[in-house]
């Protein structure tokens, strides 16, 4: 089959979804990373066996599908059958024959599982109603959790390809260059580059060969926002770029997907393939004059490999060495041709701009940062997981209303944003509306979208020396303000984590700081001190509390805290065997010690002790 | 230890034979030996007719490429910033504990490696362990040490 004009579309979209009417319900059952952890392949191969014994007029295993990431990892496997929305979380095997017996013949719903409210201990039916849901707006992960990811006909069926069938057909390259402009889009890997103007400087060079290439590289710690796009629905991502390329006149994509993500790698590969089949890919696309295709790169695990420079060199599978930028990569980037970059979840905004038109993009959002951000909420709050919120929703509202508030209703710290690049954001902060302006000003920034949500267990100093630890392995050694620089940083941080820092070493590591974000050939090296600095700013008397009274009041840095047990002790053992210290004795059923002497302030104790009976000082 | 090199220019084969495929050949290549023999880079040079030293630069450059011997089952501690707040070093020590080797190393036997990796991007169910590609999630120390089947 291969699609050649609006009309042979709209037949695919209408067989689809004659098919889909067929079924009176459907079952929807996230296979995203986290579910498929939790056990949601065998939920799906328990609907296939079930589904062999049983007729069911208005349901077959046809409807059961195999979606993307839903968002709430956390209650993972969860099942939604539509068309009510009714929402089960943490299913197991044995409950699918209930499933299909109970919900999906009788439309009857079954109490037990459902989602239960966190702040009122309510149990909740539909998922929209759920508050992590709530307070969302989804437009890239529109099809998130609706369709399955590797069936093109379903993304078709949902009016995927409609937009590339706009552009193609009734618009000009400059127009959708405009379109795009007028939209407000800005990059969303972390810079916020307006996406309309970095296209038309490529436009505007004269070459003969031009490269779109997506930057699905994710290397921020705590992030999983493109991975789960990728993973649950690659064909915007596809749609997205071949507009891009149609744009700027490029005739040759590439893909660059992290390797540790296998699941988007074989997604992507598949939705390639079936691009190609029906001809949105390869010679005269849609049977246009228009030829486009594109390749996957594998990244092999380096951060750098997110800058630019470094990963058109890692494409051309050189290196990933970042060059200092005084041309930039738009106009001579990939093999040194003009080169569109952008990350995944900035092209899977493209399409429903397209398609909708950028006078209703860029009502959303604020004025300077159009449309909605998705992040992956983590860290110490109630629900985590994948979000999509409209750029301008304050700090509070997505860790209070979205994530439900912090675990164990502990207090609030602060928030990480931007990964390595951004900053650590206190509680005094928490009403700052999220856009890219907004954040940079404050010290942090938007970054690719993780967020990490930190309680008072959290060290901040801790937190400082962990992102030092991770960039000065990361930093690729070219430039020698980055690569010694950021060692000695995370050497003083590590001297005031082990009680041994002085005020004046809080002194160099700002100057130090400035050379670093000064001297540097890329972002690595010029955003590395963030972290440092915005905790050095918003926490500097946990700073001083360890190296003034060597005390950290967190809890964590081992070389200032002592665990001890105290009355709470049932002797249960159970921190016995963790220990690997071979620290800890007493008899069975009384209270047992912890040799001081032996003690490594490892944790181990603590963490699984269930009577609150270890103690950390 | 003697080992069948015999599939390797099969491998090579696959890509498109220039230098652009290098970094996915090698990927390729470890994929079946779970780590890069010295003899495979020498033939990757050769066939791709690359200096050995550039195929040398991409083979030490990228994390994910190693040039030890790995285990029979590859343990990934994640140590992602989520996983990092939710006690992803406890779980690093409770392994490291349990294996009798640090992270980056391998047991003896050939049975174990361990590695400590960035992120693994599923931050939501974090600590987060990796044993041969099955995620397991939401670990405490003792979850953990369940993973290894040694005792």
């Amino acid at each position: 089959m291969c699609i050649k004009n609006s009309r042979q579309l709209k037949q695919v979209q209408r067989d689809f979804l004659t098919r889909d009417k067929q079924f009176t319900r459907k079952a929807l059952i996230c296979c995203g990373t986290g579910c498929l952890a939790n056990g949601a392949q065998a939920i799906v191969d328990e609907f296939r066996i079930v589904m062999k014994k049983k007729r069911i007029t208005g349901f077959s295993f046809e409807a059961v599908r195999s979606t993307g990431c839903h968002g709430f990892c956390e209650q993972g496997p969860l099942v939604i059958i539509e068309p009510e929305g009714i929402f089960y979380t943490k299913v197991k095997t044995s409950q699918v024959t209930d499933i299909i017996d109970t919900t999906i013949r009788k439309g009857v719903v079954i109490e037990r599982l459902l989602f239960t409210n966190p702040v009122d201990g309510q149990k909740i039916t539909h998922y929209p109603e759920v508050d992590f849901f709530t307070h969302q707006q989804r437009i890239v992960l529109r099809n998130l959790g609706k369709i399955a990811p590797h069936d093109i006909k379903e993304y078709i069926g949902n009016g995927g390809y409609a937009a590339l069938d706009k552009a193609l057909r009734r618009m000009q390259p400059q127009e959708v260059i405009d379109e795009i402009s007028r939209s407000g889009l800005r990059g969303r890997g972390g810079g916020g580059f307006s996406t309309g103007r970095k296209w038309q400087t490529c436009a505007d060079v004269e070459s003969e060969m031009r490269y779109v290439v997506c930057n699905g590289d994710e290397g921020d710690p705590g992030a999983f926002m493109d991975r789960s796009i990728m993973e649950g629905d690659p064909h915007a991502v596809l749609e997205g770029m071949i507009i891009a390329a149609y744009a700027v006149g490029a005739n040759q994509g590439y893909i660059y997907v992290r390797e540790e993500y296998p699941l988007a790698v074989i997604h992507v590969q598949k939705a390639i393939e079936d691009c190609r089949e029906i001809g949105l890919l390869g010679k005269n696309i849609f049977g246009t004059e228009f030829s486009f295709d594109i390749r996957i790169a594998r990244g092999a695990g380096a951060f750098v490999c997110g800058e630019s420079s470094a990963l058109m060199k890692s494409v051309a599978g050189e290196v990933g060495e970042p060059r200092a930028k005084y041309i930039r990569s738009v106009v001579k980037g990939l093999y040194d041709q003009p080169t569109v970059l952008n990350n995944v979840e900035t092209y899977a905004n493209v399409p429903i701009i397209i398609d909708k038109g950028a006078n209703w993009y860029c009502k959303i959002g604020t004025p300077k940062s159009a449309g909605t951000k998705v992040f992956s909420l983590v860290g110490k709050v109630r629900n985590t997981g994948l979000i999509e919120v409209p750029m301008g929703i304050t700090l509070r509202r997505i860790i209070f209303d979205v994530g439900g508030g912090i675990i164990d209703d502990r207090p609030f710290k602060a928030v990480q944003t931007g990964g390595p690049s951004g900053g650590c954001l206190p509680d005094s902060m928490l009403d700052l509306p999220v856009d890219f302006d907004t954040l940079t000003a404050n010290g942090s920034m938007m970054g690719s979208g993780g967020m990490i949500v930190m309680d008072d267990l959290t060290c901040m100093v801790d937190v400082a020396r962990y992102f030092l630890e991770f960039l000065v392995k990361e930093s690729c050694g070219k430039c020698v303000p980055c690569r010694e620089g950021l060692y000695q940083l995370h050497g003083l941080v590590q001297k005031v984590c082990a009680g041994q820092g002085s005020e004046q070493d809080l002194d160099r590591m700002e100057q130090l700081s400035e050379v670093i974000v000064r001297g540097s050939l890329c972002g690595l090296g010029q955003s590395g001190p963030n972290p440092l600095l915005s905790t050095l700013k918003y926490f500097r008397e946990e700073y001083l509390e360890h190296i003034l009274h060597r005390r950290c009041p967190a809890g964590v840095c081992r070389d200032l805290i002592i665990y001890t047990i105290n009355e709470k002790c049932t002797g249960c053992g159970a921190c016995v065997k963790p220990c690997a210290d071979v620290a800890i004795t007493g008899e069975k059923k009384k209270l047992h010690v912890i040799d001081q002497d032996k003690c490594t302030q490892c944790g181990a104790c603590m963490a699984v002790c269930n009577f609150d009976a270890v103690e950390v000082h | 230890m003697c080992q069948d090199f015999s599939r390797l220019p099969e491998i090579i084969a696959r890509h498109r034979q220039s230098s652009e495929s290098l970094i996915m050949i090698l990927q390729d290549i470890q994929q079946e030996y779970h780590y890069l023999p010295p003899e495979a880079l020498t033939l990757t040079a050769e066939t791709l007719a690359v200096p050995l030293s550039k195929v040398a630069s991409i083979a030490t450059f990228y994390n994910s490429f190693s040039l030890k011997p790995r285990g029979k089952n590859i343990v990934k501690v994640c140590l992602g910033t989520a996983c990092h707040i939710r006690g992803a070093r406890l779980i690093q020590d409770q392994l490291e504990h349990k294996l009798g080797i640090s992270a980056g190393e391998t047991t003896s036997d050939s049975e174990y490696t361990l590695e400590a990796v960035a992120c693994v991007g599923a931050c939501a169910m974090a600590p987060v362990v990796i044993v041969n590609e099955k995620y397991h999630g939401s670990l405490n120390v003792n979850k953990a040490a369940k993973l290894l089947k040694r005792k």
